[in-house]
């Protein structure tokens, strides 16, 4: 027994340490990309910090030298990894604080945010996939497919408007943005409450924009394994038809579900941009929105590499969580 | 080309046509788009563009933020600007966008694919490692950075977005021409003495064809809905307004606080029905393309 474990179990280390190794490759590739991007093809730094305005020649050469922009290329990217690793992304343009302060402190509103949203599409769009699924082609199959495609066709932000434009100013049942009421000093459970109050509709607004996609997965999914023989031996037996869904079908249509999920929360951090903006949520993604008008470029290029490194790590995550769940990946 | 090479060829098109035909959702889809396709290609005679200057709307009188039943169609905006011909003339930029983006994704897309899986061996590890990059940094982020680097014009858009979507067309075609390489007419052709660029051109891209084209028509929705956001974050071209430019200044200017929905309704209805139109083509296509589809469907 001890020889038959033995293969395997190093064939996983094997299969792990390879995908650990790529992750660590993709991270230098966006580090180097990174550095090619806001470094060369952003030719002149110093100019885009005045943009026009009338600066002395004199000054504009301090200014280089401070900066180091006069020393060579690798000199430059050798400083632009150290100071990475220390997790110095600079100064923001806009609020002359660091950018990593910056950044870490939306972090929370939305992870808060895009984590339900993530885990309530999840939940409901695959349970509205199972349900389509199951009754192919009656009249639940049919709305629950289109429904989809519908939200799933609109721009996220745009059926944020319509929900704020519905909800808060029309009918008033919900704040027009931010996180907390302005100048409120409630505190515990009242605090609590004012926050639901206020991630009601950027929630509602994502989870139906993710929704779709975790429904279409699963229809299909669902609908290759009902083909299977041991579902027609499971019915045969006389199980009841729930039992026939939920303990045989289900689970082995569940899979592709669990894969996209993982994925999916890699785009957790960067994946509310427009949405966060209309609702005015203090989080990364306003905090991109905003640094697009600048442009500030220190805080956008901080939180590339932040969205970016979220994804490696979750697309590392989603691999050694599918070679647990399905020992045939080593193979591969 | 054989006479009987030309009979087989319109055979299969004529086939292609009439499953097309014969799909509810390929038709209903194509009708949608010939509406919003002759609305952009005729938008000089629906719409006067001199109406998107706020300088002309001013000096012939329009009211400020009036809603439909008091001007025209839909209304006026902050700057007195009729919103049915910025719908009109934004419905040209965002077609225009979401074409041109997608011919770029899907050319490269494709052309990485095909030598991917055509030529193997190491340029293909290299290419896949390049492609799996570009699948893992995050779209939107990338393209944001690289609109605001470039700076804010059509072309630039256009190029933003190829440049970062064609990662998953690159990766479908390698599989399917691994496949279709591995068919014996190929063997057959090969030994008769084609050369590499006969069989590709003559033999792969020919069985590959159907399946570029179902995963263009899918990638049309994807280019405008982009082309959308990053109109709506700032990066859209001041000159030319899309409908992700028109949601972008309703929601700057105050039109979601005035409850002014006929600003923003129009723009994102048509962003709404043409990429649905376009995802209803392309499910029928990839239907065709793949027979397999249909019986899950």
């Amino acid at each position: 027994m001890l020889a038959s474990e033995q293969p395997e179990s190093r064939g996983r280390s094997h299969f792990i340490l390879k995908k650990v190794l790529g992750s660590l490759l993709t991270l230098v590739f966006v580090l180097v990309f990174n550095f090619v991007l806001f470094r060369i093809v952003q030719s002149d730094p110093i100019g885009s910090l005045f943009r026009g305005r009338n600066v002395p020649a004199a000054k504009i050469a301090e200014l280089r030298t401070a900066f180091g922009l006069d020393e060579s290329l690798w000199v430059q990217f050798w400083a632009y990894v150290r100071q990475t690793f220390q997790l110095n992304f600079g100064i923001s343009y806009q609020s002359r604080q660091p950018v990593w302060n910056e950044i870490v402190s939306a972090i929370p509103a939305t992870v808060a945010l895009v984590g339900i949203s993530a885990v309530l599409s999840a939940v409901i769009g695959t349970i509205g996939g199972v349900i389509a699924a199951w009754r192919r082609n009656t009249w639940k199959d049919h709305a629950i497919t289109s429904g989809t495609m519908v939200f799933y066709s609109m721009p996220d932000f745009w059926l944020g408007m319509i929900l704020l434009v519905g909800f808060a100013v029309v009918l008033g049942w919900f704040p027009v943005g931010g996180m907390t009421d302005a100048g409120s000093t409630a505190t515990g459970l009242a605090l609590l409450l004012d926050r639901l109050h206020h991630i009601f509709l950027p929630a509602l607004t994502l989870t139906l924009a993710y929704l779709g996609e975790y429904a279409l997965v699963t229809r299909s999914s669902l609908l290759d394994v009902m083909g299977e023989d041991y579902l027609t031996v499971a019915k045969a037996k006389g199980l009841r038809d729930v039992v026939v869904r939920n303990r045989h079908a289900v689970p082995n249509a569940l899979l592709p579900v669990v894969t996209l999920t993982a994925i999916n929360f890699g785009f957790v951090l960067s994946g509310a941009i427009a949405v966060e903006a209309v609702f005015s949520w203090p989080g990364l993604g306003k905090a991109t929105a905003d640094a697009i008008r600048g442009p500030d470029l220190p805080m956008l290029q901080g939180l590339f590499l932040l969205f970016s490194a979220a994804v490696i790590f979750f697309n590392l995550l989603a691999d050694v969580a599918y070679a647990w769940l399905d020992p045939r990946v080593e193979r591969a | 080309m054989t006479s009987l090479a030309m009979q087989r060829r319109r055979a299969t098109a004529g086939r292609v046509l009439g499953q097309f035909r014969s799909s509810k959702q390929g038709v209903i889809g194509f009708s949608v788009l010939l509406v919003f396709v002759v609305i952009a290609l005729a938008a000089p005679l629906l719409a006067d563009v001199r109406e998107l200057n706020p300088v002309y709307a001013r000096a012939s009188g329009n009211p400020q933020w009036a809603s439909p039943g008091e001007f025209g169609a839909l209304g006026t905006d902050h700057l007195r600007r009729s919103v049915w011909v910025q719908f009109v003339w934004g419905s040209r930029v965002s077609l225009f966008v979401g074409l041109a983006a997608t011919i770029l994704t899907i050319s490269i897309g494709s052309v990485v694919g095909i030598v991917s899986g055509f030529v193997g061996g190491r340029p293909d590890a290299f290419l896949m490692r390049i492609t799996e990059w570009f699948l893992v940094i995050p779209f939107l982020p990338l393209a944001i950075v690289l609109a605001s680097i470039l700076g804010r014009n059509v072309w630039n858009i256009i190029l933003v977005i190829g440049v970062t979507s064609w990662p998953s067309t690159a990766r479908l075609l390698r599989a399917q021409v691994l496949t279709v390489k591995q068919r014996l007419f190929v063997d057959r052709a090969r030994s008769l003495g084609a050369g590499n660029g006969h069989l590709v051109a003559r033999h792969i891209l020919p069985n590959v064809s159907g399946l570029i084209l179902a995963n263009a028509t899918l990638a049309v929705p994807i280019s405008i809905l982009t082309e959308t956001t990053l109109s709506f974050l700032g990066l859209g071209d001041p000159s030319s307004p899309s409908w992700g430019k028109t949601l972008e200044e309703a929601f700057v200017n105050g039109a979601m606080v005035r409850n002014a929905w006929w600003y923003f309704l129009p723009a994102g209805l048509g962003i709404l029905i043409v990429v649905l139109a376009f995802t209803l083509i392309g499910r029928t296509l990839e239907e065709i393309a793949d027979p397999r589809l249909g019986r899950s469907r």
